[in-house]
């Protein structure tokens, strides 16, 4: 919604063009073209990479090692993507993601919402207190090895999923946006809820998160995307391959192959893995770039409320 | 456990709401709410509490039982041995790594690629949303954007793949590099080399989106200033100079302020994935280093006092910036 906000802004310059009141100098005009390009040229810096990525997935090893693949792919081949499909570790890995990203988003989700909901309410006794034993870790943690040891040694998690989709289900951000939604949310309705017979349960769970579907759908996603992209907390925790997530999966590939002892044998191995490498950064960044262009907007828009409130 | 909580709660929050924040209210409408006891709260309330049940225990056990585990920087750990460890050592562990020699090369590694971090990345977003503002075609305004985010997206191993793939001997950095008949460079043994390609892919990857903010404040700017700059002879450069940066002034402090306090935990994750040993010298810092000593080598308290002071660090640097800011140009975070 603060997006459409962006685009509402009276556009003078359309007027003044229209109109042609106002004559425009030449140096204004260089100006713009100059700014047109430059940010052409920011597009293509950004894109490029991936360009790139998806160039090596398609190309023969050989072009690549001779450093001839750009734009576009050389010895145009599929076997690559057979390399790496036939790879079970990778399937189940792959697997592992959707499964930490589900479950993980689901507990933060519970957890988030009804935190947030209990927050938005200014006739909740203590209220000061629970926001802020939130908001305190915010701007004071435990570092790296206190975590370590409680979730490793103390709760015995390690090689567990438990140690990946629970430590991260709290994110103060993602409270605060979910808070101040749930404190705009109409009390006429809630009201009328509860005169209906409804308890506090069941005003939250048919009246207050049906009419919620924007904010939870924005807060969903972010956690979704950060689970989905998160691999240092199984790198950390885990040491079964069988339980990684893909992103750990891929960093394990590209530490093989660009690993110092790589350079000295330089062959083929290190030629095939850079092929391969792109084909599984590929496959992982797949479902993320397919639906980016969907739920851009919702990050955005989460972005800008949580700077308004938090 | 959550009752006792609350409990301890009750009198400041009693106290403190309605007396301080609505003064005038309180004539017309008594603090009826602030009157209720603990008990009359809870008989009405209680399925309202019982949705903190949940995210209470987990703050205490994820959050506050860490927090105190960071006390283990003064005390000796034992594995298996009590998380709060087993006796007082006192300043020991911290003596341990100021005379280390080796911590003074992370700790100034960390201090030189944070400040280039926040040279270079606070001021582009800065530029691209000014320059985003002159675009007149909303489309190709839009298009931009969505593009310029995309980076943000991407998992920080799939980042660093794409940074290691186009620095390889064979990537696309040395193919230029060639075309121009210099010599093709392994950047990523070569430990001057990593600083400038860690601050490009941080470029890369946050400047699109970290414009958002700026996009946002830039629309708040009255368009009555820009008129009456116009009719006062203003070109556009003064216009922007004078009325555009103004504008956005708070949101740059405030960014800027944030930028500081993360100065110390330069991006830890990146960092880690794109280092090796033969880029030591510059390219690890303190994270790094503690990720090594304290979980890969297992000195714990060791590991946990190195992190309190780079966390103490963070502290001071935030609070100094806060102070500086508010003094200065009178924004601050709180």
């Amino acid at each position: 919604m603060v997006t459409e906000d962006l685009s509402r802004k009276p556009d003078l310059a359309h007027v003044r063009r229209e109109t042609g009141v106002i004559r425009e100098s030449l140096g204004y005009r260089v100006f713009r073209v100059v700014n047109v390009t430059a940010l052409l040229l920011v597009c293509a810096v950004t894109l490029y990479p991936f360009v790139n990525l998806v160039a090596k997935a398609f190309s023969s090893e050989g072009y690549i090692a001779a450093g001839e693949v750009n734009l576009i792919p050389r010895g145009f081949n599929l076997d690559t993507f057979q390399v790496v499909f036939a790879d079970d570790l990778f399937w189940t890995n792959y697997a592992n993601t959707v499964l930490y990203t589900v479950v993980g988003t689901a507990i933060a989700m519970a957890i988030t919402s009804t935190y947030a909901y209990a927050l938005s309410k200014p006739h909740l006794k203590g209220r000061t207190f629970f926001v802020g034993i939130a908001v305190f870790t915010m701007f004071f943690s435990g570092g790296l090895i206190p975590n370590y040891i409680l979730i490793a040694s103390y709760l015995g998690w390690r090689n567990s999923i438990l140690a990946i989709v629970v430590p991260g289900a709290l994110s103060v951000f993602n409270l605060l946006v979910m808070k101040s939604f749930f404190e705009n949310f109409p009390t006429e309705l809630e009201e009328a809820a509860a005169i209906d017979g409804l308890t506090t349960y069941g005003i939250f769970f048919r009246i207050v998160l049906p009419l919620s579907k924007a904010v939870l759908a924005t807060m969903t996603l972010f956690y979704a995307v950060g689970h989905w992209n998160s691999w240092f907390s199984a790198f950390l925790y885990m040491d079964d391959k069988s339980l990684f997530p893909v992103t750990v999966y891929l960093r394990n590939l590209i530490a093989a192959a660009t690993g110092t002892q790589e350079i000295t044998d330089g062959g083929e191995a290190a030629q095939v893995a850079s092929n391969i490498q792109a084909v599984t950064m590929l496959l992982t960044v797949l479902p993320i770039i397919c639906l980016y262009p969907f739920i851009q907007r919702y990050f955005v828009s989460g972005v800008m409320l949580g700077s308004v409130k938090g | 456990m959550t009752h006792s909580v609350e409990a301890q709660s009750a009198p400041e929050a009693r106290a403190a709401a309605p007396a301080r924040e609505h003064p005038r209210r309180l004539r017309r409408k008594p603090p009826r709410r602030a009157t209720v006891t603990w008990r009359r709260a809870l008989a009405r309330d209680w399925r309202l509490y019982t949705f903190l049940v949940v995210p209470v225990v987990f703050l205490l056990v994820f959050k506050y039982i860490p927090m105190l585990g960071n006390v283990i920087a003064f005390r000796r750990f034992r594995p298996g041995g009590s998380i709060f460890g087993d006796e007082w050592v006192g300043f020991y562990y911290f003596e341990a790594f100021i005379t280390n020699q080796q911590f003074w090369n992370v700790f100034w590694n960390t201090v030189i690629l944070g400040a280039l971090t926040l040279l270079v990345t606070f001021p582009l977003p800065i530029v691209l949303a000014l320059m985003l503002n002159e675009v007149r075609s909303r489309r190709f305004k839009r298009i931009v954007q969505t593009i310029s985010y995309l980076p943000h997206f991407m998992s920080i191993v799939i980042v660093a793949g794409l940074v290691l793939q186009l620095t390889a001997l064979n990537g696309t950095v040395n193919q230029v590099a060639t075309a121009f008949g210099a010599d093709p460079v392994p950047f990523m043994q070569r430990p001057e080399w990593f600083r400038p390609i860690y601050v490009s892919s941080e470029v890369w990857q946050t400047v699109g989106w970290g414009t958002i903010l700026y996009l946002a404040a830039l629309t708040t700017i009255d368009d009555q200033l820009y008129e009456a700059a116009r009719v006062d002879g203003a070109s556009r450069w003064k216009q922007t100079w004078h009325i555009t940066l103004p504008g956005i002034r708070p949101m740059m402090m405030v960014l800027l302020i944030l930028n500081i306090g993360s100065f110390m935990a330069v991006g830890f994750e990146k960092v880690l994935l794109l280092q090796n040993p033969l880029v030591y010298s510059t390219g690890d810092v303190i994270a790094t280093y503690l990720y090594r000593v304290g979980i890969q080598s297992a000195q714990f308290s060791y590991g946990t006092a190195i992190g309190l002071f780079e966390a103490a660090i963070g502290l001071v640097l935030v609070l100094l910036a806060n102070t500086l800011s508010r003094r200065m140009v009178g924004t601050s975070l709180w």
